[in-house]
């Protein structure tokens, strides 16, 4: 069958199941704090995210690595408790909490049974870790040395090299320009003195998002988000970062290494998450590099020449614009030809933008694909989590199939004209002497 | 308090395990579906019981490119277009290849397990492998062997130590093959490859999610029932014959820190109701690492700081011989050596004293909390079931998991620690970092192949 007749007769056929959105419930704690909750009762189980405005992008001047090593340490000693008895009482009752970082948020989770006994340690626990952090001395001296070993261990992997060396080309002054990780000398200076600062001033009442999801009620979850919400720092909402600026002019960086292949990294400043191009960008990007085996650019590079096992292109949005990356690695000696296959295909791309018959693919895959992205507790968590951190729309979940929907060929066209600049592109090579 | 609640989630899981479906068809084709209603949503696996362990030399990796090549097309079904039907319907899909088994999956709404029921059967008889499509998908796995093993100093050790612990079994080989391998390969090897195990008798398909069993069943029968049963190779039991000495390796890569990686031969689940050390073995990985404060990380990393890192591992569900793994990253200005010696001395803490009761009940009720916990994940469930099947274990071996490990006491993770961590079946290797910076001549890696 041909893929046209096969599609429409898709897209006719199998109507899409009634989107079932979970229901979600927004307050806000007297102390501030916001919330967003999901009740659901098929597992008894319950996960919690608590996220603040406390990523790299918020280290002082000089201290690059202060709110990763801040948000490594919450659970070393907290609130009387010992980092060994903080971990076994977690242990004893089952569950299990876990830590995000990345440039704009710090994040801790939990996921415990919803019996009442396992529920209580486990909440009580994660109330110590967020409002009273003890970062003892001499914890703080040994998680550094770790920070640090991890850090110059990374400095083998030739994807690492990369991914650092395109943010700082990428974002030069901007906060986003230094590693989530930090910088292993300003992280020796750090002191007990500046973690504690930190956390007073960036895990606040008012700086937190609260979300929730399973096996409680509402007045339950309301009594949970003011227990780990009251005994926070009543410090005032961070700032807004700064705007980053695109780059005026092409550049390109290469950095030796002695890997088998070369790692490549092409982009420009791109898209903030709450970017009205937000869904022309993200359509229009499935055609680019986002859709795998739909792809121009998978196809171009892997299929079409077997130059890579993986090519891509992705928009990260963040507060502020994050990256428009495109990535692949290659042996050594293809460099030069995989690169300008990618430079040429995101050329194109944005000179013409995607056919017609791309763009329905595109649609059918990303709506078809809805129910996935809400499927389990965890999921719907981590939405939870990024509608209230980056302040989206409460019927986000409600209206995304629709959004995508409307999107056009002239939309996603417009778009990635106004943000991608194929000769002001930021280009990263690391591997072999970084010769051509 | 902890028994008690125990016995309550034992007692919940289990009932979930009761919408378990498991039949055979006439061609051999075992069809397993479990029932979850909590989202409009279903995964479907097809579990080639094929994996790494099935290669012989000078042809290793080629289950992996098979696994490649399942995307190429048919008669029927172009290159490329399975791919994009399955994108076109809204599925995610791809593929797995390990020592034991070749898996692929769609996930996507649950009206559409019918058009992935169509493609698998399809590629499952009417593969169609040819040599321009073979000569540009070979490159790229060799790209994703240079990817992932040789530019991943602690892979390129995991590597070496396996190809050094097992001395005859197939598990020495890399399930992405050697380069020197995928480099002489050839689309024949592939095709030899797929008409030995491709046949619905080697075959489970896996379906999870919000479908009814009986409609799955009749579905599948439509879809496979058709295809031919194959007589499929007999399989050698390749027993590994036993260690008589620890072996030492070391490992010259690029790198900025040293590692270590210990690995002991132990047995894995063959009889569940029966076997007792496997799960005594899980307990103790648990006991050694299973929190950020169990031994191996109070020890090492949090108090003496000798190591930044320790874990411990063991996979009990395997078809072939068992390993139970410690791996290390020293601290800075702390040598490898006295990282193994110490964590040597926490082993035979355990050998000699044993393990605490509050040890034990902690790493069973993480094991409990768990399996509620792994009910969150429809794929995962899938899994499970796929992995399960394949190393040639029941359903029931998994449903009844959990139990198994609460029967384990103290005195039974002691002696199994005592049994199997002897220094006679011990295998370590240590990476030893060469510089990153390139020296005037680009010196050939020692352990890392160049295609060029």
């Amino acid at each position: 069958m041909p893929i046209k007749t096969f599609l429409v007769a898709l897209l006719l056929g199998l109507p899409l199941s009634a989107q079932a959105t979970p229901a979600i419930q927004h307050w806000e704690t007297p102390q501030g704090a916001r919330v967003l909750f999901v009740e659901n009762h098929q597992l008894p189980m319950l996960d919690i995210s608590v996220d603040f405005p406390a990523g790299s992008a918020r280290d002082p001047s000089g201290k690059a690595g202060l709110a990763q090593l801040t948000h490594a340490l919450l659970d070393q000693g907290a609130g009387g408790l010992s980092e060994t008895a903080i971990a076994h009482r977690l242990a004893d009752v089952g569950a299990v909490m876990a830590g995000n970082f990345d440039r704009d948020r710090a994040g801790v989770t939990l996921r415990t049974l919803s019996s009442a006994a396992e529920k209580d340690v486990a909440i009580d626990t994660l109330t110590r870790v967020l409002q009273r952090p003890d970062f003892p001395q001499a914890v703080v001296q040994r998680e550094k040395q770790r920070l640090i070993a991890a850090i110059r261990e990374a400095e083998a992997d030739p994807g690492t090299v990369a991914d650092k060396a395109f943010y700082r080309a990428l974002y030069g002054t901007h906060p986003y320009a230094h590693d989530e990780a930090g910088e292993p000398a300003a992280i020796e200076r750090l002191t007990r003195g500046d973690l504690q600062a930190f956390h007073r001033s960036h895990y606040s009442a008012p700086n937190t998002v609260i979300s929730l999801v399973g096996d409680i009620s509402r007045t339950e979850a309301e009594a949970i988000a003011v227990r780990l919400a009251a005994g926070l720092s009543r410090a005032a909402p961070v700032s807004a970062l700064p705007k980053p600026v695109p780059a005026a002019v092409a550049a390109e960086t290469r950095i030796p290494h002695p890997s088998a292949q070369s790692h490549v990294l092409v982009g420009a400043v791109g898209m903030s998450r709450n970017d009205p191009d937000f869904f022309p960008l993200f359509v229009g990007n499935y055609v680019l590099g986002g859709g795998g085996f739909d792809s121009r650019l998978l196809k171009a590079v892997r299929d079409q020449r077997g130059y890579a096992y993986s090519a891509y292109s992705y928009f990260i949005p963040m507060m502020e614009a994050g990256p428009f990356e495109l990535g692949l690695q290659t042996k050594l000696e293809q460099t030069d030809d995989a690169l300008a296959v990618a430079r040429d295909t995101l050329r194109q791309f944005i000179a013409e933008g995607p056919s017609e018959a791309e763009l329905i693919q595109a649609k059918a895959n990303l709506t078809g694909g809805f129910p996935l992205r809400i499927d389990s507790n965890k999921k719907i968590l981590e939405y939870l989590a990024v509608i209230g951190f980056y302040g989206l729309p409460l019927d986000y979940l409600d209206t995304w199939v629709d959004r995508v929907k409307v999107v056009d060929v002239t939309a996603v066209k417009q778009a990635f004209a106004r943000r991608i600049d194929p000769d002001r592109l930021v280009t990263v090579v690391v591997g072999a002497g970084g010769a051509r | 308090m902890h028994s008690l609640w125990a016995i309550g989630l034992a007692l919940l899981a289990s009932s979930a395990q009761a919408a378990l479906t498991d039949v055979t068809l006439d061609n051999g084709m075992r069809v397993i579906v479990h029932e979850d209603h909590r989202a409009p949503v279903m995964v479907s696996q097809v579990w080639y019981r094929a994996g790494a362990m099935d290669e012989f030399n000078g042809t290793t990796g080629v289950a992996h490119v098979l696994e490649h090549m399942m995307f190429k097309g048919t008669q029927k079904v172009p290159a490329g277009e399975f791919s994009k039907r399955i994108a076109a319907a809204g599925g995610r899909e791809n593929a797995f290849t390990s020592r034991d088994y070749t898996a692929y999956f769609q996930q996507m709404q649950k009206d559409r397990l019918e058009l992935s029921m169509q493609l698998e059967a399809d590629r499952m008889a009417n593969l169609v492998i040819s040599d321009e499509l073979f000569a540009k998908e070979i490159q790229v796995v060799m790209e994703e062997r240079r990817l992932r093993t040789d530019d991943q100093p602690q892979s390129v050790v995991y590597e070496r130590l396996m190809a050094t612990a097992y001395q005859t079994h197939p598990y020495r080989r890399p399930i992405i093959g050697w380069m020197d391998d995928l480099e002489n390969m050839t689309a024949q090897d592939a095709r030899d490859w797929y008409a030995r195990w491709y046949a619905p008798d080697n075959a489970t398909l896996v379906v999870a999610g919000d479908v009814n069993a009986d409609e799955v069943v009749a579905m599948a029968k439509r879809h496979f029932g058709a295809l031919p049963a194959r007589t499929l190779p007999p399989r050698k039991p390749q027993e590994e014959p036993a260690q008589i000495g620890t072996k030492r390796i070391v490992v010259k890569v690029p790198a900025q820190l040293p590692y270590l990686l210990m690995v002991w031969h132990a047995p894995t689940l063959k009889d569940w109701e029966k076997d007792t050390d496997p799960y005594a073995l899980q307990i103790l990985a648990g006991v050694l690492s299973g929190n950020d404060s169990a031994r191996l990380q109070k020890s090492l990393v949090k108090t003496r700081q000798i190591a930044v890192n320790a874990s411990a591992g063991y996979d009990a569900v395997t078809r072939g011989p068992g390993l139970f793994m410690v791996d290390a990253t020293p601290a800075p200005g702390k040598s490898v050596a006295l990282l193994e010696k110490s964590i040597r001395n926490e082993i035979a803490r355990i050998q000699q004293d044993g393990i605490s009761e509050a040890e034990l009940a902690r790493v069973k009720a993480q094991v409990i909390a768990a399996d509620v916990y792994q009910r969150d994940s429809l794929f995962y469930q899938a899994m499970q079931l796929g992995e399960y099947v394949s190393v040639g274990l029941p359903p029931e071996a998994l449903a009844r998991r959990v139990d198994r490990l609460r029967a384990v006491t103290a005195e039974a993770v002691q002696a199994a620690a005592k049994q199997w961590l002897q220094d006679d079946r011990l295998s370590v290797a240590e990476l030893d970092p060469q510089p990153l910076k390139p020296q005037k001549q680009r010196a050939a890696m020692p352990g890392v192949r160049h295609a060029n």
